[in-house]
């Protein structure tokens, strides 16, 4: 039945003329893509020309001519299905070069702005302020020495009090609780929630906590470190769960085999195994929390003084004095934003370096059994 | 020769996991118990429960703090009457604009980053070839770790300028639309500049989890589409979109969850003021967010008005927590697999939502293209 309407449909439907080939009409060449983009850009600078050029509208009229062409030609040629999902693929690849934007521009701007900042005598000098009593003119010198070391000592301590608190965490739920109860359960989604907490309401906390430990005015360096801990402890969590996971069974068991105990098979079979892992997961924890602002700008408030004492007074670091120094800048206005911009470079290139590290970790002591 | 040592372990397991092997897996049976073991037992179950308890805390101290703000008669109170908390009546009058400007910058950033953030995804996970897909998904990465400083400072000195032309546009042609009227700003303090940069921060976190849900779409289900013939964009709505529906609600909400929680980038950049305004254009009637409030304020205020800020503080971690919570549960009850009585009970974690968590695991587990094999 079916197969008789069939037949007479496309009877019905040849076309009277030469027989075309219906592999090879209907289609775009394979490279339209590229001929499209290529005259969508070629008419977008002759539409910008005429208007007035830019780099920017250039680019976002190139990206629509290129659309509406692609499509309306498809449409034309092919049919609307295949006019859709080329609109489609032009679209996603646009969605990944707007990103792409913020990155280059983000990363270009720093480095322009705070490359001429950085030099040995800013990244090892305290900031201070002299006065000349000949002109009467206060001068500020700003280095970011305090801010440097506010920042090890600050970050130092957070690593120290989350990468135990973390491991440990991770150890229970891959090792002790194999079989899901109430209380891993609770951690797991307890860890996620963390995961969630706004860096403010961190800071918050350190500072709630200290005021009502210490009193009013308990700024100091460990309360930004516990402040950091919050959030630190929660991806340390996760991340070595996952490096822990990928253990394989076979180990312990082989492990448990020979009558090993079970602490000596975590901390001579597993740790080791993982450790590229644990010790990746650590440094780009460390990577994100460095660069926090606001719950070090509540916790420990800012200073333009050397602070070496963790427990007591005010301490800074590099994001806070990157923030400070913008927003509460000194009489010498443009000397206090470019050396916010130091402050922020001198920040990036932490971080990078942070993850190379890691990277590097991740790539040289991994185990040969894990790949 | 090989084969026979190989498979012993295996058999071996495999009677350990039978339905009627004894309770506790066979491995522990047999192993004493040390003093080293119990203290490291002790340990990390120690930990774990640490873990709890600094939740626990960090509740109860918001909480122990705030109250006495919360409690206070806003106004006769002289603490309160003067300086950043000046001519509010009670904390709720204080605190109710800020959840409005924390909600509705949020959504407006969310707005935009979301359709990106997505179409980042597919592109990564189907669009791009696979053997430069993992250096694509390397670089969205890299976008988590810019810190949220550096982009408030970017945001200020580029993006600002950069949107004031379409600032005077929008406000000049579409300025009847509630969003774009009143007086547009001159110098770029917006709602819109914060937004914009609110969902770059956005767009790295979305992207990682909707882009792991999406290389977790079964491969069968693809192939079957496109053996029936579909495009690739048929293909996706067909196989990937409906497997994937409720990880990028939760992935968006995961973003909402870091977005409210924005502090840097809304401070530096908006110029606020405490009102429900629905303005995006203007310089002087921006709703505040509670986070940059805070941030912006603590310096200043006096005890008692940090008690205040730390109340709001409060509220927003309770925003938060119950964005968070949604997002986690809309996965758990209808995540793939999550069908009938016993599946529902089963906790299906997201990928990691943290995006550092994502780059380690794409430094560990190798290229995309390795890893994408695994799942079909």
């Amino acid at each position: 039945m079916t197969r008789v309407t069939v037949s007479s449909a496309s009877r019905s439907s040849v076309p009277s003329g030469p027989i075309v080939n219906s592999l090879k009409t209907g289609q775009l060449p394979r490279l339209i893509e590229l001929y499209a983009l290529i005259a969508a850009l070629a008419i977008s600078a002759a539409i910008l020309i005429a208007v007035g050029f830019s780099i920017v509208g250039w680019l976002v009229v190139a990206a629509l001519v290129y659309l509406v062409g692609i499509g309306v030609l498809s449409s034309l040629v092919e049919n609307r299905r295949k006019a859709t999902d080329r609109v489609v693929r032009g679209l996603v690849t646009v969605a990944f070069l707007i990103a792409m934007a913020p990155l280059i521009s983000t990363l270009y701007t720093v480095i322009a702005r705070g490359i001429g900042e950085i030099n040995w005598n800013f990244v090892t000098s305290v900031t201070k302020a002299t006065f000349n009593p000949k002109t009467l003119v206060v001068s500020t010198n700003i280095g970011a020495w305090q801010a440097v070391v506010g920042t090890l000592i600050i970050t130092g301590i957070a690593a120290l009090m989350s990468i135990p608190i973390g491991i440990l965490t991770a150890i229970y739920l891959v090792e002790y609780s194999q079989k899901p109860t109430w209380m891993s359960r609770t951690v797991t989604f307890l860890v996620d929630i963390m995961t969630g907490i706004p860096s403010i309401v961190a800071g918050l906390f350190a500072f709630a906590l200290f005021t009502l430990l210490v009193g009013p005015k308990a700024f100091s360096g460990f309360s930004a470190s516990v402040a950091l801990s919050v959030l630190m402890i929660p991806i340390v969590v996760r991340s070595s769960e996952e490096m822990l996971k990928l253990v394989s069974l076979e180990l312990r068991e082989a492990s448990y085999a020979l009558g090993v105990s079970k602490f000596s098979t975590i901390w001579k079979i597993v740790l080791p195994t993982a450790i590229s892992g644990l010790v990746t997961g650590v440094m780009l924890a460390i990577a994100r929390v460095i660069g926090e602002t606001a719950p070090i700008f509540i916790a420990a408030s800012f200073t333009p003084n050397l602070n070496l004492n963790a427990f007591f007074g005010a301490m800074e670091t590099l994001p806070v004095m990157a923030y400070t120094e913008y927003k509460f800048p000194s009489t010498d206005m443009t000397g206090s934003i470019s050396a916010a911009w130091g402050a922020a470079l001198l920040l990036i290139i932490i971080v990078v370096i942070l993850n190379l590290i890691a990277r590097i970790v991740a790539r040289v002591f991994s185990p040969r059994g894990l790949r | 020769m090989s084969a026979t040592p190989a498979d012993t372990p295996v058999q071996i397991s495999n009677t350990a996991n039978r339905p009627g092997a004894p309770k506790g897996s066979a491995r522990t049976a047999r192993t004493r118990s040390r003093p080293g073991d119990l203290v490291f037992k002790g340990l990390s179950t120690g930990a774990a429960s640490l873990i709890m308890a600094i939740l626990a805390g960090v509740a109860l101290f918001l909480i122990i703090k705030a109250l006495p703000a919360i409690t206070a008669n806003w106004t006769t109170n002289p603490q309160l009457t003067t300086g950043v908390t000046q001519g509010h009546s009670s904390f709720w009058s204080y605190v109710a604009p800020l959840i409005w400007g924390t909600v509705f910058v949020s959504a407006i950033g969310l707005l935009i980053g979301a359709p990106i953030a997505i179409g980042i995804a597919l592109f990564i996970s189907h669009y791009a070839p696979r053997r430069v897909a993992g250096v694509l998904s390397y670089i969205v990465d890299l976008l988590a770790a810019v810190p949220s400083i550096v982009f408030g400072l970017w945001g200020i000195f580029v993006i600002r300028p950069f949107l004031l032309p379409l600032t005077g546009w929008l406000n000049h042609h579409l300025g009847w639309i509630p969003f774009f009227s009143g007086q547009a700003s001159a110098t770029g303090s917006t709602v819109l500049a914060g937004a914009v940069v609110l969902a770059v921060m956005v767009i790295p976190i979305i992207t990682a989890i909707s882009r792991e849900i999406f290389l977790q779409t079964p491969r069968l289900h693809e192939e079957a589409a496109l053996a029936m013939g579909a495009t690739k964009w048929e293909m996706i709505r067909l196989a990937v979109f409906p497997y994937a529906r409720s990880g990028m609600v939760s992935a968006i909400l995961l973003g909402l969850g870091r977005a409210l929680g924005e502090t840097m980038a809304i401070a530096l950049i908006v110029s606020p003021s405490l009102i429900f305004s629905l303005k995006i254009l203007t310089d002087g009637q921006n709703s505040q967010t509670v986070a940059a409030n805070a941030a912006l304020n603590f310096p200043d205020a006096n005890d008692l008005q940090r008690d205040a800020l730390i109340g709001t503080g409060l509220v927003l971690f309770i925003i938060t927590f119950a964005v968070n919570l949604i997002a986690r549960l809309i996965v758990a009850r209808t995540g793939p697999g999550a069908k009938g009585a016993k599946a529902k009970r089963r906790i299906q974690q997201l990928p990691p939502s943290d995006p550092s968590s994502v780059l380690l695991a794409d430094a560990e587990a190798g290229p995309l293209h390795l890893r994408t094999s695994e799942g079909s």
